[in-house]
């Protein structure tokens, strides 16, 4: 689940695209696959849609396991 | 009836259908141009409504928001806003959503909303939603939006019924105008929460089969190999199905110029015509089959949704080495031939990676540099074995090969290091559902890509092929001359200028030469080669010039030569197309400096390396 998108640096263009792409709280997330090399990018699914994220984009999401309910 | 033309814009986010639903409503009539200055592109077309109205549909770029982070999105909210320049503001406009990711798309529906502009929402896909048991109250839906909402599938005959009907109706009353500020933008997800459980129902978030196929074509070894195949088959298939016709349509020139020119008087006239004109137009339309083919399957792959997952594989390796995954098909592209790669940039939305992939495209050894190769190499590099089962002169080439991919890389990594923008470039990248591409729009996407070669290149390339022509035939030699003819023309002095500035490259006049009808098209050095070395039966007999060559001149030489090919600056049709894509000579001033100098440096240190050690 997200919890928040931070900005990297003060009006972060990348963090603002995350928000408008749905990366807002209380979305569950999940990683869906990783890239061959080290791991990266990851495929990232947001409710129906997935998006490949650099780890150092993904890095800006910061998520919450989900409670158990 | 009115008769005046509506003017409608078609508006999404990526992967919507939007093209398709655009290629649905208008069909083959369109217009496809570029907008002032940027490489995005304005498509526009025209169809009668059922009702005898004119409607003139726009189609827009596709775009997740209008936070305007690239050209796309800063045009496309312009011109909704009717403040872009030239362009008047749409009387509708018909927001495309895809039925099976509404969660993304009506956020953007409810950023249109807020422009305060009469709008229609197609949900279109319903084919899709239907099969996975999407269920969506379009009352309820249109009620709560406020706007008409219609359901479509772009990929279907008549698919788009209920919006023509719409659109050839009344105007919808628009809603209010909202102020776009980040507080109203997180509150946009929170409407589209409330929207989505109020009317879909979705039994579950993915398509299973897209699931499957990606548990194997993103998995990191069979993803890699099934990459691997696919590649292969593209590959092959150029050389197999575009090579012979490229070849065809060469000869077939050759021939309708010994036609046409057939009644015509001996004389500089006749030479235009059968060497300028026609052979010109022969080698310009003679990439045509391999730049059609090879675009074929890159639509296919567009259309299916695999070049998303290719960049995905490749994106860290390309990463490395100041690129992105994206780069990848078109840098492939390359090795057939770079005009098509350069053009297939498009795909690459970042403006930064994009330049930096067209700038190592035609690093990339392309087919025309074979002749060139195979030439030297069968004179100069003995058939021997090394190792026991390597043949030397596959080596060879197989090393000039790798010499332009890591010469790729290393500039690459030289642009990234110099660049100012030190900013990080986002991926973020889409992976769409895999669908079946339509017949339909593959041929339409061809026939836009084609049209585009032909028109803007056409007239270039014709221009430096006759001036070309020009320089080596006249002035024609003096009465009793013994040498041959380009011996006395202007290029023979270029050439013999030329010898000052390649000689540390261990390259005579004959060879300073011959680069200059390389700089029209690589492969006709050998041509030239064999002209200046007046051999007998010219360039049907390559045996006879290998030996006038391996006569002629040193294997420092021609190792030198062989890797001032490799990098140089050679195809103007390659410069032209740089020019056409970024429009700005300052590019090509570039590219033809960067590789001009590395290709100069790099053949100095053969010559020299090579000639202290034989
Ligand atoms: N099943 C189905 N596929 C569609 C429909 N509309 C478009 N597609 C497919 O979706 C893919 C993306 O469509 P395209 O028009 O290129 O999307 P764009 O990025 O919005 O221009 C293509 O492969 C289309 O064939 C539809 O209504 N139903």
């Amino acid at each position: 689940m997200v919890d928040r998108v931070d900005d990297a640096q003060t009006a972060d263009p990348i963090a603002q695209r995350l928000r408008d792409l749905g990366f807002v709280q209380g979305e569950p997330v999940r990683v869906v696959a990783t890239g061959p090399l080290g791991g990266d990018p990851l495929l990232i699914q947001i409710g129906s849609t997935r998006f490949a994220l650099r780890r150092s984009e993904a890095a800006r999401v910061l998520v919450s396991t989900e409670a158990a309910a | 009836m009115s008769a005046a033309t509506m003017r409608i814009a078609l508006v999404g986010n990526p992967n919507c259908g939007k093209t398709a639903l655009f290629n649905q409503l208008t069909g083959g009539r369109q217009k496809v141009a570029n907008y002032a200055g940027v490489t995005v592109e304005r498509k526009e077309g025209r169809f009668t409504a059922p009702s005898g109205r004119m409607l003139q549909i726009l189609d827009l770029p596709g775009t997740y928001s209008f936070d305007a982070t690239s050209p796309d999105e800063q045009i496309t909210r312009d011109v909704l806003e009717g403040n872009y320049p030239g362009e008047q503001a749409p009387d509708l406009i018909v927001c495309v959503a895809d039925a099976t990711n509404l969660r993304l798309h009506l956020r953007f529906v409810l950023e249109v909303r807020r422009l305060g502009r009469p709008v229609v929402l197609a949900l279109n896909m319903m084919d899709a939603a239907r099969q996975r048991g999407i269920v969506i109250d379009v009352p309820e839906l249109q009620r709560r939006l406020g706007m008409p909402v219609v359901e479509t599938v772009a990929v279907k005959r008549g698919g788009a019924q209920a919006l023509i009907a719409q659109v050839d109706g009344e105007v919808p009353a628009a809603a209010p105008a909202q102020p776009d500020d980040p507080l109203s933008r997180a509150d946009l997800h929170a409407q589209v929460r409330e929207l989505l459980a109020a009317t879909v129902s979705m039994p579950r978030a993915t398509a299973a089969i897209d699931d499957a196929l990606d548990r194997w074509a993103l998995h990191p070894v069979f993803g890699l190999a099934i990459l691997a195949a696919v590649m292969f088959l593209v590959f092959q298939a150029v050389y197999a199905a575009g090579k012979p016709m490229s070849d065809l349509i060469g000869d077939g020139f050759a021939w309708l110029g010994g036609h046409a020119a057939a009644g015509l008087p001996e004389g500089p006239l006749k030479g235009l015509i059968v060497d300028g004109v026609f052979a010109g137009m022969g080698t310009v339309l003679g990439f045509l089959p391999e730049i059609l083919v090879l675009f074929f399957f890159i639509l296919m792959l567009e259309e299916s949704g695999y070049l998303p997952r290719a960049a995905f594989l490749l994106d860290r390796l390309m990463l490395s080495v100041g690129l992105t995954g994206r780069s990848f098909i078109p840098l492939l592209s390359s090795f057939a031939c770079a005009i098509p790669g350069i053009m297939g940039t498009r795909s690459i939305t970042d403006p930064r990676d994009r330049l930096t992939t067209i700038l190592v495209a035609p690093l990339m050894t392309c087919s025309a540099r074979l002749p060139v190769y195979a030439l030297l190499i069968g004179a100069f590099i003995p058939l021997r074995r090394v190792f026991g089962i390597f043949n030397l002169q596959g080596l060879v080439l197989f090393a000039l090969y790798l010499a332009g991919i890591v010469g790729a890389m290393a500039v690459g990594w030289t642009i990234k290091r110099m660049r100012r923008d030190r900013s990080e470039h986002a991926l973020l990248m889409e992976l769409p559902s895999y669908r079946l591409p339509k017949p339909r729009d593959v041929a339409i996407g061809l026939w836009e890509r084609g049209m585009v070669f032909l028109k803007r290149l056409t007239g270039v390339i014709l221009a430096l092929t006759v001036l070309m022509w020009f320089i080596s035939t006249f002035p024609s030699p003096p009465a009793g001359a013994t040498g041959p003819a380009i011996d006395y023309s202007f290029a023979g002095y270029i050439g013999r200028g030329l010898t000052y500035i390649f000689a540390p490259l261990g390259f005579n006049w004959q060879i300073s030469l011959s680069l200059i009808p390389a700089f029209a098209a690589r492969e006709t050095a050998v041509a030239a080669l064999a002209t200046v070395y007046a051999v007998a039966g010219g360039e049907a007999d390559s045996a006879g010039l290998s030996h006038a060559l391996a006569a002629n001149f040193s294997l420092a030489s021609a190792l030198s030569l062989l890797v001032w090919f490799a990098f140089a600056p050679q195809c103007m049709s390659t410069l032209a197309v740089i020019r056409r894509e970024t429009r700005s000579w300052r590019n090509v001033a570039i590219a033809f400096g960067y590789m001009f100098a590395v290709a100069y440096v790099a053949a100095f240190a053969t010559y020299q390396i090579t000639r202290a050690l034989t």
